[in-house]
């Protein structure tokens, strides 16, 4: 598994035609996603597929589709590049002699506060799946970090590219709908509803299964995505509006630090959910679920706007072309 | 029967990887990963049912999801762009 | 003997399964030209899927594991023949024509 990651990796490297490495990168998220089911990590694969294989090469189509497909930059100098490279590597395998073996029992992060959260989780918050529990409760700090760092890279694309032009439908958008698809349309117009069904089942699913806020907000993102793409994007800006995305985004940073200030009000610390209700379990449960609903409207939201400052850049260079 | 049944899943996905790296159109690309994304999700919801590991198949729904949206987008954008620069070989 | 014959039906069907899957793949490889490639895969997969996910739904028996089996062998019996069909469609549209005449060696 391993070895086909590394040849496909270095294909995408040697590749000059863009599109072909997007298609490459795709099975390259494919493959590390199997790696991560082989080694037990559910919820990284999760992340990985709904990432990895799905909204990456549809971003990086869309930024093709803006900038063209073949590579244009002249190598000068690879051999130094090489050589800072091997340099690197090197320095990073060496690192990983020092790392104690794969799996051995008296590695730090097995005896640190993992051993803590695995046999205090149940007890303490009481949902069946640790990842959720360690990413949204114990960590839940970080993860807000994560979530500002989203609606952060949104807000910078957004600021380079959009221009908050709606594309008029019979513009050049709806050109590119010249080979009718009349099955894919019939096709997707049963699929999209289960596509955002499934998002909100793997969304409040979370605490069960593999799962949560990141996750449920890609696959929605993904379903509005397709429906652009075969619809047309003027259509589908008509139907989900960015101005509406745009407030929204905020709106789930905002649900997820006010959860921390409600909590710090009712006298806990930032974030310590135990203090929300009476039963500090339940209160646990209903921190999780509402900071969870936040990351995926966050996550949703800034992924539907990237796609849109892409495909609205693109169709405004054409009409000036 | 299972392992059989995931050794031959391996196989054909190196094939389909090999079809991908070889093509020499840019269909024949898409194709191979297009194979490639129904072989992997057999091989997790395999995998899970060999492990016991029900969850997994939820995995494998995700992927069946994400493949069908990012074929579909690989041909728009390759519609839209063939579109605009006509002449470009694939 | 129920479970016997479940088993025996279940080990078919995988079979069968891994049958087809080997020689979509054998087609994907080997066959010359994009569109023979196409209908290699194309074809085979779909049912391949099915067989396998049939063959995994006897093995699971009643309850949530089957119902998930059943709703992912929807899915690709949905989207599987629609995704080769708009990648067939894309490929006559972009100028790779349907031509007999034409033996392009890979």
């Amino acid at each position: 598994m391993l070895l086909l990651l590394a040849i496909t990796a270095l294909a995408i490297a040697w590749l000059r035609d863009l599109f072909a490495a997007v298609m490459l990168a795709g099975i390259y998220g494919l493959l590390s996603a199997s790696f991560f089911v082989s080694v037990d990590a559910v919820d990284v694969a999760f992340t990985e597929a709904a990432v990895g294989a799905g909204i990456f090469p549809l971003l990086m189509l869309a930024a093709l589709a803006l900038v063209g497909r073949n590579e244009q930059t002249a190598y000068r100098r690879p051999l130094i590049s090489l050589l800072l490279v091997s340099i690197t590597g090197a320095a990073l395998v060496l690192g990983t002699l020092d790392m104690p073996a794969f799996g051995s029992a008296d590695a730090p992060p097995h005896n640190h506060v993992a051993v803590r959260y695995i046999e205090e989780s149940p007890k303490e918050i009481g949902i069946p799946n640790m990842v959720t529990s360690v990413l949204a409760d114990y960590r839940s700090f970080d993860t807000l970090g994560e979530v500002v760092v989203v609606f952060t890279a949104a807000m910078g694309v957004l600021g380079l590219l959009f221009t908050g032009r709606a594309a008029s439908p019979g513009s050049a958008t709806e050109r590119a709908n010249m080979y009718d698809h009349r099955v894919l349309r019939v096709v997707s117009k049963m699929l999209i509803p289960l596509i955002l069904l499934f998002a909100l089942y793997v969304q409040f699913h979370g605490e069960y299964g593999p799962g949560g806020g990141f996750q449920a907000g890609v696959i929605f993102a993904a379903g509005i995505i397709l429906y652009a793409m075969l619809f047309g994007f003027g259509n589908a800006q008509r139907v989900v509006r960015p101005a509406l995305l745009q407030i929204l985004a905020a709106c789930g940073v905002l649900i997820y630090g006010s959860v921390g200030v409600v909590c710090l009000l009712s006298g806990g610390n930032f974030l310590d959910y135990s203090q929300l209700l009476p039963d500090p379990l339940v209160g646990r449960h209903v921190g999780i679920l509402v900071i969870e609903l936040g990351v995926g409207i966050t996550v949703a939201s800034a992924m539907i706007l990237i796609f849109y400052a892409f495909a609205s850049a693109t169709v405004n260079s054409e009409e000036v072309a | 029967m299972l392992t059989v049944v995931v050794i031959a899943l391996l196989v054909v996905m190196v094939m389909a990887l090999s079809r991908a790296l070889l093509g020499p159109t840019i269909y024949d690309r898409i194709l191979a990963v297009n194979v490639f994304g129904t072989k992997t999700v057999l091989l997790i919801a395999v995998v899970g049912f060999l492990f016991g590991r029900p969850d997994f198949l939820d995995i494998a729904l995700v992927y069946a999801l994400i493949n069908f949206i990012s074929v579909i987008g690989v041909l728009r954008y390759f519609e839209y762009s063939n579109d605009r620069h006509q002449g470009d070989n694939p | 003997m129920i479970a016997l014959l479940l088993e025996g039906v279940s080990v078919l069907c995988l079979g069968t399964g891994i049958f087809l899957l080997v020689s979509g793949g054998v087609g994907l490889l080997r066959f010359p030209e994009v569109f023979s490639r196409m209908h290699a895969a194309g074809v085979t997969e779909t049912l391949a899927a099915s067989l396998i996910l049939l063959g995994l739904m006897l093995l699971a028996g009643w309850g949530i594991v089957m119902f998930k089996l059943l709703l992912i062998l929807l899915f690709i019996l949905i989207t599987s023949p629609t995704a080769s069909h708009a990648l067939a469609k894309s490929a006559v549209h972009g100028g790779l024509g349907v031509d007999p005449d034409r033996n392009e060696t890979s």
